[in-house]
């Protein structure tokens, strides 16, 4: 399997400057890659155009040759660094997890999730508990390529090691596609096969 | 060295509606100590959505109208009250804030730093002050005349420190300074912190960077599910952590990339479902039976404080 | 912060012990009791029981006639209050009518960009000229009444809901769980409603409360001109209308009461509204 973005230039609507020029990015998923570069210089929009989240970008995206779907599920998902924007704030936590899948009880308890949490609004758990919700109602059957733009980020070393754990056991088990965004080399270098830094891609 | 910001037993808890016309206390901070002394870095580290950052707003006062606070907080030996929290924030006791979106977008920044001032004579000294302090950030006098969103992100947090550095604090708080910053920013923020400390300042950096904590910090205060379950000193995190005390933080050390990214399983207590005995009780690998219903208490060994009843007797 | 429960406690009064959310509640029982009471009242009086007595003709108020009579002998009290039920329930067509055109402006603005463009212009359309020129405008084109009144209220009073529902539905719009939720492939009505209506409920609720006072005031002064509801129906306008030529006289009652009456009921639903609000709003909920 492969994503593949060709050519892929962006400005916002106002902007005079260009934010990305001539980006070529390869991702397979053979190997895990890390995606390193310093925040605010396009990382997070590279990511939200290589999962869908654009159409007024030049260039394209496509996952095995074809181009990303607009209206169905989109196979490249993407995880966001603060889950709490990600979730309804009306919504209990069941509802946030079910708006993408059903998920077994294995898997709840391979992400550390309780039963009781279901019942329970976003603003009513910590950021780390969130961000379990939010990575496993990504990995949807029909996701083939997860993009983890600062997922860990803003997580204590320990939550960071038991999703990133959870999410590579399943990436590897249903031959996913994974790339890690992050500006911590030390978490790069341990879980990633292979580096991308952002300033080399970008043609600017 | 004095010791400037006394906290100790602190607990936070709001009073929430449950169902109808239930209400609920529920507690955030059940038991936070801890100490500055002038010159002094400590840090808190604790994970996002802790409530880490009451104790900020516990220090100034500012906490929501439907909140409880309970303990101690002095400053300089005196506890502090309501109306002396008020008087001296923003004089003794300053705030780092988070990001820029705490400055007024339609002011221009000197006259924000500057802030009120009686007289044309105080707004001469108070500007002369300012332009002082901002030229020895590497402001030049454009930035006076500039609004919050010229500010690049470098430049804003300068802008931040050096307005708080003005009204000559003995304290600054910062919350969460580190985020979405890059790597340069990030070090130069810790490098005014580091300043701040050789000019005396005593300096409490609420975080949940442990990086940035072990960067400047001489002591780290850990939050786990609204206690403060260790403080230790910066260089106990070195090695294998083996002169880390408490059995969460030696998890957390071994659990950085760099240091095994070694897996620990379960996840901290929420809010109100704290346990009656220690709150690390379900995760710990070396409890006692005494630790499921008796809680510890914060032991003082000296230079450090942890609370496990381990080490008690070795004390 | 610390001595606050102190307060609480030294404050023995029953009212002042209660948690705010209870207080509020009561509040809104209230309000909603006082107004359901007028309506009901109302209900149950027939209008062949406002009899003339013209052995009773312009009594100043007393405990037989609470509000007066008037110049036919009629009894004050029972007209003001079968007026009053009129008023609600007109007020209560027009402000429900009102809203639902507003939501459903909005959500389709929401769905279509050209025709949200279109809606703005129309807002705009309707700001622009005066209210209750329009009012008295659609009142006669639908051929006066009761329906004629409901109808030209509703038909104006849409606009500002629809402006508060529009920009927050626009902002929900470019929040992160909806561009996610397109990304699993949900539809725009299904965003719709389940992510929007549930985020909008509170400013439906409270927006459609607080058209009631508008609605009872303008239907009032629409009808005092002569241009709403027939001279034989006991509206409060007419009343007013009609006691204009008996103020001079020294007939006050006639003006004071029913004037008075339909100012509590409009601050009722004010009161209700606000309190309403204070109840949904997250930020001040938990107090």
């Amino acid at each position: 399997m492969e994503l593949k973005g060709t050519n892929i230039s962006f400005k916002y609507p106002l902007a005079k400057e260009y934010l990305l020029k001539d980006i070529n990015i390869h991702l397979d998923n053979n190997k895990i890659t890390g995606l390193v570069g310093d925040s605010g210089v396009g990382k997070s929009t590279l990511c939200e155009i290589l999962s869908g989240y654009y159409t007024n970008f030049e260039g394209t995206v496509e996952l095995d040759g074809q181009k990303l779907p607009e209206k169905e599920f989109c196979p490249v998902q993407l995880i966001y660094q603060h889950p709490e924007k990600v979730m309804n704030p009306k919504w209990k936590m069941k509802d946030v997890l079910e708006e993408s899948w059903n998920v077994d009880d294995n898997l709840l308890s391979e992400f550390g999730i309780q039963k009781s949490w279901f019942t329970r609004f976003p603003q009513e758990l910590s950021g780390g508990e969130l961000q379990r919700f939010s990575v496993l109602r990504s990995l949807n059957p029909k996701t083939k390529f997860l993009i983890a733009d600062e997922m860990t980020t803003m997580l204590d070393a320990i939550t960071q090691v038991q999703i990133l754990d959870a999410v590579l056991k399943i990436v590897k088990q249903r031959k996913m596609g994974f790339l890690l965004v992050s500006h911590d080399m030390d978490l790069v270098n341990t879980i990633c096969d292979d580096v991308i830094y952002f300033n080399d891609i970008n043609g600017i | 060295m004095d010791k400037l910001l006394d906290v100790e037993n602190v607990s936070i808890s709001f009073i929430q509606y449950t169902q109808g016309l239930n209400q609920r206390d529920l507690k955030v901070i059940t038991d936070l100590t801890l100490d500055i002394s002038e010159g002094e870095i400590l840090a808190v580290l604790g994970s996002s959505g802790s409530g880490k950052s009451l104790l900020a707003h516990a220090i100034f006062g500012i906490l929501p109208e439907n909140a409880n606070l309970n303990g101690k907080i002095s400053y300089k030996g005196k506890e502090l009250s309501q109306e002396d929290k008020e008087e001296i924030r923003g004089k003794d006791i300053v705030l780092v804030p988070q990001s820029v979106n705490f400055l007024d977008p339609l002011m221009k920044i000197s006259d924000q730093a500057i802030g009120h001032t009686d007289s044309d004579e105080e707004r001469k000294a108070k500007k002369a002050k300012q332009r002082e302090i901002f030229e020895h950030y590497n402001l030049g006098p454009e930035v006076d005349e500039m609004y919050p969103f010229q500010l690049s992100g470098g430049m804003a947090r300068r802008v931040l420190v050096s307005t708080a550095l003005l009204s000559n604090p003995k304290l600054v708080v910062a919350d969460e300074p580190t985020p979405g910053l890059d790597e340069k920013t990030v070090q130069e923020t810790l490098n005014h912190f580091k300043h701040m400390k050789e000019d005396g300042i005593g300096v409490l950096l609420i975080t949940h960077d442990i990086h940035a904590a072990l960067e400047v910090a001489d002591r780290i205060g850990i939050f786990y599910s609204g206690y403060v379950i260790e403080i230790a000193l910066k260089e106990d995190f070195t090695g294998d952590g083996e002169n880390l005390l408490h059995p969460y933080t030696k998890a957390l050390y071994k659990a950085l990339p760099a240091n095994g990214f070694n897996l620990t399983k379960g996840h901290q207590p929420l809010h109100g479902e704290i346990p009656n005995g220690c709150p690390y009780y379900d995760r710990c690998e070396m409890r006692f039976d005494r630790c499921k219903d008796e809680r510890p208490e914060l032991l003082d060994l000296g230079n450090k404080k942890v609370r496990c009843f381990k080490y008690e007797e070795g004390a | 912060m610390a001595d606050k429960s102190k307060d609480v406690s030294s404050i023995y009064s029953p009212i002042a012990k209660m948690n705010l959310r209870t207080k509020t509640l009561l509040t809104i029982g209230l309000t909603v009791f006082i107004l359901v009471a007028v309506v009901i009242t109302s209900l149950f009086i027939n209008s062949a029981d406002i009899t003339t007595n013209f052995n009773a003709m312009n009594q100043a108020p007393s405990f037989e006639h609470l509000f007066g009579t008037d110049w036919m002998g009629r009894d004050m009290f029972t007209r003001t209050m079968k007026g009053l039920g009129l008023s609600v329930q007109i007020g209560a067509g027009a402000s429900i009518l009102s809203s639902v055109i507003a939501i459903i402006l909005a959500f389709v603005g929401s769905i279509n960009s050209k025709l949200d463009s279109f809606i703005a212009w129309l807002v705009d359309l309707f700001l622009s000229v005066p209210h209750i020129l329009l009012i008295i405008l659609i009142s006669i084109g639908l051929g006066g009444g009761a329906f004629g009144v409901t109808m030209g209220v509703a038909l104006t009073h849409w606009t500002s809901l629809t402006r508060i529902l529009r920009a927050e539905i626009k902002q929900i719009n470019t929040s992160e769980f909806v561009k996610l939720s397109q990304r699993f492939g949900k539809s725009k009505i299904w965003i719709a409603k389940k992510h929007i209506l549930p985020l909008v409920i509170t400013q439906i609720i409270v927006g459609t409360i607080l058209i009631f006072p508008h609605a009872i005031m303008h239907e009032a002064s629409v009808t005092f001109l002569g241009f709403g509801l027939s001279p034989h129906e006991p509206a409060i306008g007419i009343i007013l209308s009609e006691s204009m030529k008996y103020l001079a006289t020294g007939n006050w009652w006639l003006a004071l009461f029913p004037g008075l009456a339909l100012l509590i009921i409009v601050l009722l639903f004010d009161i209700a509204g606000e309190n309403i609000k204070k109840l949904l709003d997250p930020t001040s909920a938990n107090e």
